[in-house]
């Protein structure tokens, strides 16, 4: 049983990595390409089912490799075909990943941590503390082991976790999903979300094609303190400041998220004040209907305030939509799955 | 005040000392030739060219050094290198940045293990009037600087220990403290510095006691 549990799992590793393995093994250097394409692209479950390699390949990793693919523990179907997946995780505890159907493309948001540091005043993962990293296999494994693998058109890095607090096993990830021996998916199906950890969103920056979505949830300082702690290391207006040196004006694009709160961020001050931080940069912002989490001193935003927003940003020449809320009856909010298998297993 | 963030940002300083003031924590020095306002971090390497950490500054606005208080994680990549420096080491900086700052108003101040360095540098830099810390540690050896908090703010000196036991201790954590307090003040800031789960637990009980979340700042060390 050790040895079992101390193989080390083959999916999740680059085509570099898996170069490597091979040399280690004495296996010839083209069997890391054939293992990649087995892995991301015929997504076989089984070492035995690489049938282009040799029977002494085969053995080898056998012997010395797991396949690291993992299936959902737990399956919640929405009404409107939105589903939310839980997986568990080598530490026991659970992550979530939703899938949303749309007429033409079918979503898939991945977390990228279980749990989170970063505590954010709205958000129910955040509550659950940080439990650990994921792996680049376990994160591309949330886009391998549903249903709808094969079928994905777009994925977003909008689940659990703070993805640039993870940075170089998101940064795996998105190689692996978007490398010709890999996915083989456009970066510009691929949207990463970020607080705005700076030093991880500029490296991001540099080393992805990805498309960059940015919690922004309220201009002002003060307002954001209490929202988000990171607002006191790394200021919206530096984050922005830095937006600001890179192109997005032709294909890679820059959005703001923002959770409309009743009473709180919908006002004019907050939308001369967003006019004047966003001024002249080519983005949109994306209009987030807040679901209350248990226990939260925050409320929702009407609708008419919430289109009345939306209308008042875009006269103000602010791309501007609002997301559609989808799942709501299995999930309001992300991280309440989890949370609630969480504690059923401590009472357990 | 410039805040950048870039990495080049970072120029090198004469480490003046380095002394292990608990186990596995160390409080580490160097000249001061800048000016703060208490509750700052800095970003802190190594070298010139590695990804830097951030450590709140612990040392008051006037003193003559700048000081940093900090725990080692075995597996971390700066901290266990850290702790090995020696007088005269070069270190690399940035200029102080961040805005978890506090003012002369009253205020608590909530801390668990090196989260109390932001609040003893607002306290040594004389924002005490009408505050009141709460410390939470595991071991009774980790209420640093115990001796000069105790003589600044006597009884608005709270120390929780979670793991062990001593007459002028509350016995439990931060959050045990405050949830057996008949009654919060209301109208004034909690201030609130630790790790994730510390802050978010802390926040969630000082809403549900009624204090308003726009009094709650927080500061992370993710
Ligand atoms: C605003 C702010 C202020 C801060 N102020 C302070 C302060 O005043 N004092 C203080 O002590 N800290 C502070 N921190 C935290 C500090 O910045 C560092 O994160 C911390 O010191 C750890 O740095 P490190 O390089 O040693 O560890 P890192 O390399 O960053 O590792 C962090 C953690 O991950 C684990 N880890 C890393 N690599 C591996 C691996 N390969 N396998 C398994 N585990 C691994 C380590 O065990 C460690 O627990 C602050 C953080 C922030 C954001
Ligand atoms: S919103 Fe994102 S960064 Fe903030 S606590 Fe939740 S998961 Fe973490």
């Amino acid at each position: 049983m050790r040895g079992i549990l101390m193989k080390q799992p083959l999916f999740g590793k680059t085509l570099e990595e898996l170069k490597v393995v091979v040399s280690h093994l004495g296996l010839p250097g083209f069997t890391a390409g054939q293992i990649a394409g087995w892995l991301y692209n015929k997504q076989v479950g089984t070492f035995d089912e690489m049938t282009n390699l040799s029977k002494k390949a085969r053995f080898l990793l056998n012997e010395q490799f797991s396949m690291g693919v993992s299936q959902p523990v737990k399956v919640q179907v929405s009404s409107d075909g939105t589903k939310k997946y839980l997986f568990g995780t080598e530490s026991g505890k659970f992550i979530e990943t939703a899938m949303i159907p749309e007429e033409e493309r079918i979503t898939v948001c991945v977390s990228s941590q279980v749990g989170c540091k970063m505590g954010c005043l709205f958000c129910m993962t955040g509550k659950q503390g940080f439990q650990g990293q994921l792996s680049a296999g376990e994160i591309v494994n949330q886009i391998r082991s549903i249903e709808e693998a094969g079928q994905i058109s777009n994925v977003v890095y909008m689940g659990m976790g703070e993805p640039f607090d993870n940075l170089p096993e998101v940064l795996k990830s998105l190689e692996i999903l978007t490398a010709s021996w890999g996915y083989a998916m456009s970066p510009r199906r691929i949207t990463v979300s970020t607080i705005g950890i700076i030093p991880g969103m500029i490296t991001f920056l540099e080393q992805s094609e990805a498309h960059l979505a940015v919690s922004l949830h309220t201009p002002f300082d003060e307002e954001r303190k209490m929202l988000m702690p990171v607002q006191v290391a790394y200021p919206i207006g530096e984050v922005v400041r830095e937006i600001r040196k890179w192109d997005f004006s032709h294909q890679r694009r820059v959005s703001f998220e923002y959770i409309v709160f009743g009473d709180l961020n919908d006002s004019e001050r907050h939308i001369r004040e967003l006019a004047r931080l966003l001024n002249g940069l080519s983005c949109r912002i994306n209009l987030i209907r807040f679901h209350p989490i248990p226990g939260t001193p925050l409320q929702a935003a009407s609708d008419e305030s919430l289109y009345r927003f939306k209308e008042r940003l875009n006269e103000k020449g602010i791309l501007t939509t609002i997301r559609a809320s989808r799942g709501q009856d299995i999930y309001a909010a992300c991280g309440l799955l989890s949370t609630r298998e969480l504690l059923k297993k401590e009472q357990q | 005040m410039q805040t950048g963030f870039r990495q080049q940002s970072l120029w090198p300083v004469k480490i003046s000392s380095v002394e292990e003031i608990s186990p596995g924590a160390f409080l580490l020095s160097f000249p001061r030739n800048f000016s703060f306002s208490a509750g700052q971090v800095l970003k802190i390497a190594l070298g010139e060219k590695e990804v830097p950490r951030m450590y709140s500054i612990c040392s008051g606005e006037n003193d003559p050094e700048i000081t940093i208080l900090f725990n080692v994680k075995p597996e971390g990549s700066l901290t266990p290198q850290l702790s090995h420096c020696k007088p005269g080491d070069t270190l690399f900086i940035s200029l102080p940045l961040g805005s978890f700052t506090g003012d002369d108003q009253p205020a608590w101040l909530i801390a668990t293990g090196t989260g109390l360095a932001p609040f003893y540098s607002m306290l040594r830099s004389g924002l005490v009037n009408g505050k009141q810390l709460i410390h939470g540690v595991r071991y009774l050896n980790q209420f640093y600087f115990e001796y000069e908090l105790t003589r600044m703010l006597g009884q608005r000196y709270i120390k929780c220990c979670s793991a062990e036991h001593h007459d002028k201790v509350f016995a439990g954590r931060v959050t045990d403290y405050l949830r057996q307090l008949v009654e919060l003040p209301s109208g004034i800031k909690y201030y609130l510095c630790g790790n994730g789960l510390m802050v978010v637990e802390v926040r969630d009980l000082l809403i549900e006691r009624g204090v308003p979340f726009n009094n709650i700042i927080s500061e992370i060390y993710f």
